[in-house]
């Protein structure tokens, strides 16, 4: 007793030395920024000038920024319609239909991580000549086709984490047995139970296109990232003032995505570094959606109730 | 069903079989979207950048892109970017396992923990342009810290110190060791409380426990950490785009340099065989971090 008691005290002196340091190391480059942002460099005047200049439509210098930022905007919003499209039938039919070329699936989604963008973007650039001269333009959306690429190992292991979570077999095969359609059991029966993974996927798809700069800068495409960057050679407060803006929409962005994560998560974990179920990282870990699955037939044995007649092959 | 009047009877099991094998046959069609657009988005620009690292301009077999990737300079350039890997990645690898070690003390739902992940998880991502600001604001000409150190100190830190490698080392661990909490934390977390009882009621003590029991279980997934931050280091580009121009100090910007370099006859495959070279270091580590994950998993997986 004595023995652990002692321990527990020098953790707790341990803890708060290295949690302090680490956390004055990662906290005052970002009060520098802010600092940045409202002091006037010559005088050291303080004022929220360039706060309010960041508001204000009159400042064509900002422009770059403004699109970049629309750009972006409109970035993430396909990159995550495509990667939920493609990544969400594939992951499904594969574990019902094709098991075996599950690993290629996830070999390939997991690619991505170990191929730097840096390197991506050197073989992309002619893709994407190919692209602006013969297909579409030379529109800085397109780049959500390369961005997909960017978010799929990220995406993968969230959506693959939701679907561990449910018996899709079982899931699918009822609701086939009552006579739904693919599209029936993939809209009505798999989504409403992966909505946790679904969620998780694209708000980690959204802070990775608004952080992306290589393949931005390198192909030429106006994007948020690349909009700071200008704009920090015009009006290098406003870059900063922009920089922590994006930083606090991420800090939102994931501490929404740990409320998400306790919403799923009902019971309460006990106490101290035992638990054997964590070994997924914080980019990943949609909780645990078994509730939600308890849930799932429900709609779609409802869905078609007098359609057994054509019920089909199920095998 | 309906039609059982107007075929043999046998039809029903002859054509069952048929149907699955027919079915099995083609199910893999389901997943041509998946495989054709990763394949344009993917494999295709990485073929053409193993390809175009031996070719010239008019598609030729030449190694003069690969000649050059071997020239002096470019291999100072290849080594710089390796020992700012390495250093970036032991020292968030040891200061980041130190706070994960902190942080896993903690009880497992606590405020300070799922504060300190999120913000890490941020900060890990944060890497690029806005960090480059961010320690221009705070160790610039006329940042906070230089003022600080100008005004109470009286030490000057030196004007281009955050252009140089050593800067570049400390801009790097702002990254690197939230990235090490994040990536080493779980398996910190699949310690099990247990192990340290037994070890006591066998009458160890604390060194015994991390020496004999801990130690070699975190082993693999320290190193695995290590060589994941290594990549993650190797392959960074903005934070030093941002910092340092007209100056090739690391691959990745000798990558943009050739790049934009093109009209120059010569450099036509030199960014391929650059962008080569960086795939096959990357790809070692990453072998060796599968290798190393293998091991890790069979103790501390879920």
């Amino acid at each position: 007793m004595k023995r652990s008691e002692k321990r527990a005290r020098n953790q707790r002196i341990f803890r708060l030395i290295v949690l302090g340091l680490v956390l004055i190391f990662m906290l005052y480059p970002l009060y520098a920024l802010f600092e940045f942002s409202i002091r006037f460099p010559l005088t050291g005047a303080y004022d929220w000038s360039s706060w309010t200049r960041l508001v204000d439509g009159s400042q064509s210098r900002l422009e770059p920024l403004r699109n970049g930022f629309v750009n972006s905007l409109v970035i993430a919003l396909i990159t995550v319609a495509i990667m939920l499209v493609l990544l969400i039938p594939t992951m499904v039919w594969v574990r019902l239909r094709v098991p075996r070329i599950k690993r290629w699936v996830e070999f390939i989604c997991l690619l991505p991580l170990t191929i730097p963008a840096v390197v991506l973007v050197v073989g992309l650039a002619p893709v994407y000549r190919f692209i602006a001269i013969y297909v579409l333009d030379t529109n800085a959306i397109w780049l959500s086709f390369a961005y997909v690429i960017l978010v799929l190992p990220f995406s993968y292991r969230a959506l693959d984490a939701g679907l561990s979570a449910i018996d899709v077999k079982t899931l699918s095969e009822t609701a086939r047995s009552f006579g739904a359609s693919w599209f029936t059991v993939l809209w009505r029966v798999i989504l409403p139970n992966i909505r946790t993974a679904i969620a998780s996927a694209s708000f980690i798809a959204v802070a990775v296109v608004l952080g992306e700069f290589t393949i931005a800068r390198l192909l030429n495409r106006e994007t948020l990232q690349t909009g700071v960057f200008l704009v920090n050679q015009a009006d290098p407060q406003v870059a900063a003032a922009v920089s922590l803006l994006v930083l606090i929409f991420g800090v939102v962005l994931l501490v929404g995505l740990g409320l998400l994560d306790r919403g799923g998560r009902r019971t309460s974990r006990p106490a101290v570094g035992d638990s054997a179920s964590s070994t997924t990282t914080q980019l990943t870990n949609p909780a645990s959606l078994t509730d939600s699955a308890l849930t799932g037939p429900a709609p779609a044995a409802s869905a078609k109730p007098s359609s057994l007649a054509q019920q089909k092959d199920l095998s | 069903m309906t039609a059982l009047s107007d075929a043999p009877a046998h039809a029903p099991q002859q054509d069952d079989p048929a149907r699955v094998s027919r079915g099995r046959r083609f199910a893999w069609l389901g997943s041509v979207p998946f495989f054709l657009y990763t394949g344009i988005f993917l494999l295709l620009p990485t073929l053409l950048v193993v390809i175009g690292a031996f070719r010239d301009r008019n598609g030729n077999f030449s190694l003069a892109g690969i000649n050059l990737v071997f020239s002096q300079q470019t291999l100072q350039i290849f080594w710089t970017t390796t020992y700012l890997s390495l250093i970036t990645a032991a020292i968030g690898a040891v200061v980041g396992a130190l706070a994960s070690y902190a942080l896993a003390t903690s009880p497992e739902g606590s405020v300070l923990r799922r504060v300190y992940t999120a913000l890490c998880s941020v900060l890990a991502q944060f890497g690029g342009v806005m960090l480059a600001f961010a320690f221009i604001a705070l160790i610039g000409r006329n940042g906070t810290l230089s003022r600080l150190m100008r005004d109470v100190f009286e030490t000057q830190i030196p004007g281009g110190f955050l252009s140089s490698v050593p800067g570049l080392v400390l801009v790097y661990c702002y990254f690197q060791i939230p990235l090490m909490v994040i990536v080493f934390l779980p398996a910190l977390d699949g310690l099990r409380q247990q192990w340290r009882e037994a070890n006591e009621s066998f009458g160890g003590g604390t060194w015994t426990y991390w020496t004999k029991i801990a130690g070699p279980l975190l082993a693999p997934s320290f190193f695995g950490s290590f060589l994941l931050l290594f990549a993650n280091a190797f392959s960074a580009y903005a934070t030093a785009a941002a910092l340092i121009s007209q100056q090739n100090i690391i691959v990745p910007m000798a990558i943009e340099g050739a790049l934009r370099n093109e009209n120059n006859p010569g450099m036509d495959s030199y960014a391929q065989a650059l962008a080569l070279g960086m795939i096959v270091v990357v790809a070692i580590v990453m072998i060796a971090y599968a290798l190393l994950q293998k091991r890790t998993s069979r103790w501390l997986g879920a």
